[in-house]
């Protein structure tokens, strides 16, 4: 009962918010000029006006505004996403091809993220004057401060030209013929420089938050009382200080996990990686609206699929939360 | 007409018959050849989608009645011989009667007419088969395309990227030809490769048609296309062999890198046809530009070896006149405009435009439309502000915003890439016929630009079939608008080809790799 009502609340806000980010998004794209029928020309090289307008009529968008969006809206509440202007392929099927690509990317790279961060921060946060300590501190700045694609671009120079250790683009090697374990490794070695770059800059959040945060509870009075028990060093930072420590890190990870998801558009066009991303760029310069739509629609509903996960984590975690409300 | 054709075919015949001497090694069989390709067609039919993104992988999957080599000289190719009528008005093709589709159908004269039918219906290209009235088919493998008046556009007409031919059984079957589902999937072509899979924004895999109709071709046993759309990322595949061929590579600072990798081999070579040009292109009707002094004086002032050296860093040539330098056609000789700030600031003087206090005369906007015409664009401010223009840098969105902008004449002057497409019927014809003024039309005569003598010299180039006279007669065109300016030419776009040195005979015909592949081999 205490779990189901604010579940409840947060799909009704989620649904509703769903409905806005659509009525937002296809009015915004309204109001650009030029459509679809300037980017079939723009790719064909050349067109004429008999057949701009026929796109236009095929495509509905010689209807008034208010149609269109009603069209639209009614289509999206019985769950068809409609045609993809482009490519000629529904929305869903699209949408679905790329879906998994991102998802792996992404969970991936927050997985790494979180781990190794907490792992940085726990250890720097203990020896807060050590060499190992700065050194964290200055990865983290720097995989902060510097831009995702530029870290991919670096990451490349790297390992696929100076040392050939890793493909520069793609997901599969379509050479590669065996069974699903040769599959999956040849995907896991495409995966490693994505994975570093998205992850990069969530690293550097995760680990300077985390030692922040250990530092903190480190010094607070039951850490004393438990260190005067005489638990070891190593009881003391996993059982007791890590516990409090990590429900600010677990809260700006569900925040951020938005941001993992933008970060995912520049990583997949450095890497050619088939995800969301790369049909999202392609989608936006092709002002092919429905798929952008669609994509909006899916991104969103990962995000906030993302952030109830968070939410109840954080419950287990800390049982305070959602007491006080 | 049949001696000239007669000659031409025996040009070819010699110039392919020099062509193992040149070579000093055997083309071998076998192998996979992995190409990048920097965008995801549509679709891979290129009856119902111009471009060259469908253009590549079109012309592997699909044959042409005619290919040809780099001196625009036409070969038989789906049509084994060719024969234009005395009148001009019927050519007939006689196709290869071992030819057979995909999936064994043979193809025959039928299929030329369906294929004709498609194109005409739905390419945007109208003015490529708009004289062909029909087609007969006397029998199975004679084809007569019947045309309303000489048309001399028709021989490039008939290459992989502008005339695929399609089978009807496949394609006829009354689905839209533009929506039809085996544009994508189970493609069933005519040409040297088969898809074996499409998957958008990752790869075209293509494989060796072993029924194909040329003996022994193609060499390769597959080719795969990976879409690799970061330039960065295509650089360094060229670099650790990962990738071995590279075309349509247009980013100058990584083809001097690439130069530089002894084991590629990077060429200019191979755009001819397709024809891309840089330009600047005026508002003749509204503001200040519709004054031919102000433009000619901007063009005065415009540094065209600045362009060529600073922003293209020499990888791209020169252009003077509508027509690419790299065609018959072009008479790249007209007036270049090379700088004179003098003249320049004259011709403005003696407009009337006399300078303010501040040294500025007037102002004028310049939109660009992509990033890549950015620094053009950027150029251009700083050098008008020398003869006294203030010019304001409007950048666009995206695509469709500039394009908008442009096609309702909301603009001063515009920084634009156009290509030829062959024939000048096809590409250059329509920017500068006072008939092709259609707004909401990008990429139509946007310049709203009007010369009766310029239609009545087109109009007459465009059905005039002996090459000499048609030459004739495209050089007092390109004189005239050379002199008027409605657009200011200045370089071609630097296209590439990149290719590893294990790859034997890479695309260096007129239309690059939108040409059949069929020759390529891996050493």
């Amino acid at each position: 009962m205490n779990l189901l009502l604010p579940l409840l609340q947060r799909v009704f806000y989620a649904a509703m918010l769903l409905v806005a980010v659509l009525i937002l998004n296809f009015s915004m794209l309204h109001l650009a000029p030029g459509d679809i029928a300037d980017t079939i020309a723009q790719a064909s090289g050349g067109a004429d006006a008999e057949m701009m307008a026929q796109i236009r009529k095929d495509y509905g968008l010689d209807q008034p505004f208010l149609v269109q969006l009603g069209q639209y809206i009614g289509k999206v509440l019985t769950l068809d996403l409609g045609y993809s202007f482009f490519y000629n392929q529904p929305v869903t099927t699209l949408i679905f091809e790329k879906l998994p690509a991102t998802l792996l990317l992404v969970i991936t790279a927050q997985v790494l993220a979180l781990v190794v961060g907490v792992f940085l921060g726990v250890f720097s946060a203990r020896n807060p004057r050590g060499i190992v300590s700065y050194l964290v501190t200055f990865i983290a700045l720097f995989g902060y401060a510097a831009p995702v694609f530029w870290t991919g671009i670096l990451l490349l120079i790297a390992f696929s030209l100076k040392i050939q250790l890793f493909p520069v683009a793609g997901m599969v090697d379509v050479a590669i013929e065996g069974g699903w374990f040769v599959k999956a490794l040849d995907v896991a070695r495409h995966m490693v420089l994505p994975v570093l770059t998205l992850s990069s800059i969530f690293l550097a959040l995760y680990s300077r938050l985390c030692r922040a945060s250990m530092m903190e509870v480190l010094g607070s009075d039951y850490i004393r009382t438990a260190k005067a028990k005489g638990l070891s060093e190593r009881q003391i930072t996993y059982k007791h200080a890590l516990k409090n420590s990590l429900s600010p890190v677990v809260t700006l990870a569900g925040l951020q996990f938005s941001a993992v998801v933008s970060g995912a558009v520049l990583v997949e066009t450095v890497f050619s990686w088939p995800g969301l991303g790369t049909l999202a760029l392609q989608s936006i310069i092709a002002r092919d609206t429905p798929t952008i739509l669609g994509i909006l629609f899916f991104s969103a509903l990962v995000v906030i699929v993302g952030n109830l996960i968070t939410d109840f984590v954080l419950r287990l975690i800390d049982p305070r939360v959602g007491k006080s409300s | 007409m049949k001696k000239t054709l007669a000659s031409l075919i025996g040009a070819s015949v010699m110039a392919m018959a020099m062509v193992p001497a040149v070579q000093a090694q055997e083309p071998k069989q076998g192998g996979t050849l992995t190409m990048a390709i920097q965008q995801t067609p549509r679709h891979l039919n290129p009856a119902v989608q111009s471009g060259t993104a469908t253009g590549a992988p079109g012309a592997q999957l699909f044959a042409a009645p005619l290919r040809y080599d780099e001196n625009w000289d036409p070969q038989p190719y789906l049509a084994e011989s060719w024969e234009l009528s005395e009148d001009s008005l019927s050519m007939t093709l006689n196709l290869v009667k071992t030819a057979t589709f995909h999936d064994g159908a043979p193809i025959t004269s039928e299929d030329v007419k369906f294929s004709v039918e498609t194109i005409k219906a739905n390419h945007p290209f109208k003015t490529m088969f708009a004289p062909v009235e029909s087609v007969e088919t006397p029998d199975a493998h004679t084809a007569i395309l019947k045309l309303s008046q000489p048309h001399p556009a028709l021989m490039l007409a008939m290459s992989s990227q502008l005339m695929p031919i399609i089978p009807k059984h496949v394609y006829g079957d009354g689905q839209d030809p533009k929506a039809h589902p085996q544009n994508s999937e189970n493609v069933v072509g005519s040409g040297p490769f088969k898809l074996v899979e499409f998957v958008r924004d990752q790869h075209i895999i293509l494989e060796r048609n072993e029924d194909f109709f040329m003996d022994g071709r193609p060499y390769l046993d597959k080719i795969v296309m990976r879409i690799i759309k970061d330039a960065s990322a295509r650089t360094i595949g060229l670099e650790n062999g990962e990738i071995e061929l590279v075309a349509f590579e247009n980013n100058v600072r990584n083809i001097n890198r690439l130069k530089k990798v002894d084991s590629l081999d990077v060429s200019s070579d191979g755009y001819a046809a397709i024809g891309p040009i840089d330009w600047l292109a005026f508002n003749t009707k509204k503001g200040k530009t519709a004054d031919k002094a102000v433009r000619q004086a901007i063009a005065y002032a415009v540094d065209k070896n600045f362009i060529l050296k600073a922003i293209m860093l020499g990888a791209a040539e020169q252009a003077n006149a509508p027509i690419h330098p790299g065609s018959p056609l072009s008479d790249n000789a007209v007036n270049a405009y090379d700088l004179d700030l003098d003249k320049a600031n004259k011709l403005l003087d003696d407009a009337g435009y006399a300078k303010d206090g501040d040294g500025t005369r007037f102002e004028l906007t310049i939109d660009y439309g992509w990033p890549a015409l950015k620094p053009q664009a950027e150029y251009l401010k700083a050098a008008l502000k020398k003869i006294g223009i203030a010019v304001s840098v409007r950048a666009s969105a995206d695509f469709p915003t500039w394009a908008k902008r442009i096609s309702t004449y909301d603009f001063d002057m515009t920084w634009d890439t156009v290509f030829n497409w062959g024939d000048p019927v096809i590409g250059v014809h329509r920017t500068y016929q006072s008939t092709n003024i259609k707004e909401g039309v990008i990429w139509s005569n946007t310049q709203q630009y009007e010369n009766a003598r310029v239609d009545e010299l087109l109009e007459m180039a465009g059905k005039e079939n002996d090459p000499a006279k048609r030459k004739e007669l495209y050089a007092e065109f390109q004189a005239i608008v050379a002199e008027e300016l409605p657009v200011y030419w200045t370089n071609t776009l630097p296209y590439h080809t990149i290719s590893n040195t294990s790859v034997g005979n890479p695309p260096r015909g007129i239309w690059a790799t939108s040409s059949p592949l069929d020759r390529v081999y891996l050493k």
